[in-house]
């Protein structure tokens, strides 16, 4: 099967003007270059090269609010306008696709399904910042993205929408598609260009930040792929149109990845504001718990963010509601599970990927995951002891903000919150030395 | 030289296209690997040669990533996400499933080097759990009844 077979909101979105990155996601012509162009494809980017400054795409994009979709949330007008202009350096953008946030499957539906969607809003973003050569940094494993990249790229080439004086333009861009190999930590913009210049993922200090000092020291932009997505949209109808979308300060709309126990798991289109309960229990996305049990808990924006409790979620999806209510909105994966799921075995699945994803370079993530990994464990085998608690907390007080790169704080949010709202089923299961809730999802 | 004359162009035709040599490092392995199945020291070597990197700086790469493998695995390498959705949706009784239907356990390769099965992190097939990527091919939703079909059907072809 070369697509995903993700539920999707595609229809909504094709009827709603304002959605765009959706649009023709079910349609299995959409990734050829023929039917791309059929709907209006590569007419942006051809304006853009005829009639527009760099400048301007910038204004445009710092209008839109747009904010980085990879769980950052960074402005990305702002980011394109740190690029020194009088660098006489090689300018690089690149194309952040190594999704890996558990939880996370979005970027894949963009990339297998509306390829040339991906690489015009990478051309469109390249000339904002006088960039001539842009990457893609796809994760090893998509293989069927990494094929589906490579042949939009040579049609796009061999229709002269990249190389040499695009369309009579004089403006030359190549790009390269770049395959990692399976790291977690280089979905991290300096680890990233690390990878891409062939040495292990490590995460860089910053500063000089990557837009001064990025890709073979030059100047660099690393964005996400949805947020790429959506510039062409933003410059095709103006960055007030998208300003117009969602909240005051989260603007635009969103795809959210929808996992775990609800009935219609998927990827979903939204305003960004859309309330999550909506989203968890709308007959039109999640359709509720499955098996209509009860709710336990949510992670909203994938595996690094604080849980919600059920009595949280009637809240909106952005920036700023998320993080009122102590978690964070971050790649947009929301992960429900039910009243049978142990919160110390949720918790012993996550510390186990960061344990494993984290890069060693710094003490307290590298040493820290360890040791939280083998407490965890321990406890959720039942040999918990008194005290354990106290000192996972300590452990996650030395790991946050100690870190060069987000991930070792990635690790610690999610231990930390669950502790917070289940503690008494964490000093049950160590007083008991078993759950409280027998977790065991039958594979049937 | 191990490498074929189809990688060696590739990776030949790859590493032209960078700026600087040195990131042809990890499409070059990755070749390497879709030929072969693993990437060795002997392989890093004939890497080294090819697009004239010093030996020590493509293995300091290589052994970061998991993608790399140094040893050989079966024909078709059987990659269970475990991770939590996935978990969530049975993962962890999926993997006891497919130990019982190949009569190995995870990590191990089946006697006739068909299959191996290991466990992975999230492979971003969350909206889709449980899944297993098989080689390059992901399958999702999966049931008893699709893997059956799955493992009868490889069985068939290997």
């Amino acid at each position: 099967m070369f697509y995903s077979p993700v539920i999707t909101n595609a229809k909504e979105a094709a009827t709603n003007k304002n959605f765009h990155l959706f649009t023709y996601v079910e349609d299995p012509e959409q990734h050829k270059l023929e039917k791309y162009e059929s709907h209006g494809g590569y007419k942006v980017w051809k304006n853009v090269l005829v009639s527009m400054k760099p400048e301007k795409v910038i204004e445009e994009v710092k209008k839109s609010g747009l904010r980085g979709r990879g769980g950052a949330g960074f402005p990305t007008g702002m980011k394109w306008g740190f690029i020194p202009k009088s660098s006489p350096k090689p300018k690089y953008l690149i194309c952040n696709a190594d999704e890996s946030e558990p939880g996370t499957c979005k970027d894949r539906v963009l990339m297998e399904r509306d390829p040339h969607g991906v690489i015009e809003g990478m051309a469109i973003s390249a000339f904002a910042i006088d960039c001539h050569l842009m990457f893609i940094y796809i994760r090893g494993e998509f293989g069927h993205c990494i094929e589906r990249m490579e042949e939009a790229m040579k049609e796009a080439y061999n229709k002269g929408h990249l190389g040499k004086n695009i369309h009579g333009s004089g403006y030359d861009l190549d790009m390269i598609v770049h395959t990692g190999g399976g790291a977690y930590i280089c979905g991290e913009e300096t680890a990233l260009l690390n990878s891409l210049e062939g040495e292990r993922g490590q995460s860089r200090m910053r500063p000089p930040f990557p837009a001064i000092e990025g890709l073979y020291a030059c100047p660099t932009i690393v964005n996400n792929v949805e947020s790429l997505f959506a510039v062409t949209h933003i410059i095709k109808n103006g960055g007030e149109w998208y300003a117009s979308l969602g909240t005051e300060k989260s603007k635009g709309t969103k795809l959210f990845s929808l996992s775990g126990h609800v009935k219609r798991p998927g990827n979903y289109e939204v305003e960004m504001g859309f309330n999550l309960k909506k989203m968890i229990y709308d007959p039109e996305y999640g359709g509720g718990i499955l098996g209509d049990k009860k709710l336990k808990g949510v992670i909203p924006g994938g595996a690094s963010t604080p849980f919600l409790t059920p009595d949280m979620v009637d809240v909106a999806l952005d920036y700023e509601a998320l993080q009122g209510i102590g978690s964070m909105l971050g790649s947009g994966a929301i992960i429900v599970f039910n009243e049978d799921t142990c919160i110390v075995w949720v918790i012993k699945k996550l510390i186990h990927f960061f344990r494993h994803e984290s890069c060693g370079k710094c003490t307290p993530c590298r040493e820290g995951t360890g040791w939280l990994e083998q407490m965890i464990d321990r406890i959720e085998a039942g040999h918990g002891q008194q005290g354990d608690i106290e000192k996972i907390e300590e452990v996650c007080g030395n790991i946050l903000g100690r870190t060069i790169c987000p991930l070792g704080d990635a690790a610690v949010m999610p231990i930390q919150s669950a502790i917070k709202h289940w503690r008494d089923e964490w000093l049950y299961h160590i007083e008991n030395g078993k759950c409280m809730v027998e977790t065991h999802f039958e594979f049937k | 030289m191990i490498l074929n004359e189809k990688s060696i162009a590739e990776i030949k035709d790859k590493a032209k296209r960078y700026p600087k040599r040195k990131s042809a490092i990890l499409p070059a392995l990755t070749v390497a690997y879709r030929q072969l199945g693993y990437v060795d020291d002997t392989i890093y070597k004939e890497i080294s040669k090819v697009i004239e990197i010093p030996f020590i700086e493509i293995a300091e790469a290589a052994s970061f990533y998991t993608m790399f493998p140094k040893k050989p695995r079966g024909k078709y390498l059987l990659q269970v996400c475990n991770n939590i959705s996935c978990a969530l949706m049975g993962s962890d009784s999926m993997i006891q499933y497919l130990e019982g239907k190949l009569k190995i356990n995870k990590g191990e390769t089946t006697g006739d080097n068909l299959f191996t099965l290991i466990s992975v992190e999230c492979l971003g097939s969350c909206s889709t759990a449980p899944m297993i990527q098989i080689n390059n091919d992901y399958y999702e939703n999966l049931t008893r009844d699709k893997v059956d079909e799955l493992l009868e059907k490889l069985r068939t072809e290997g």
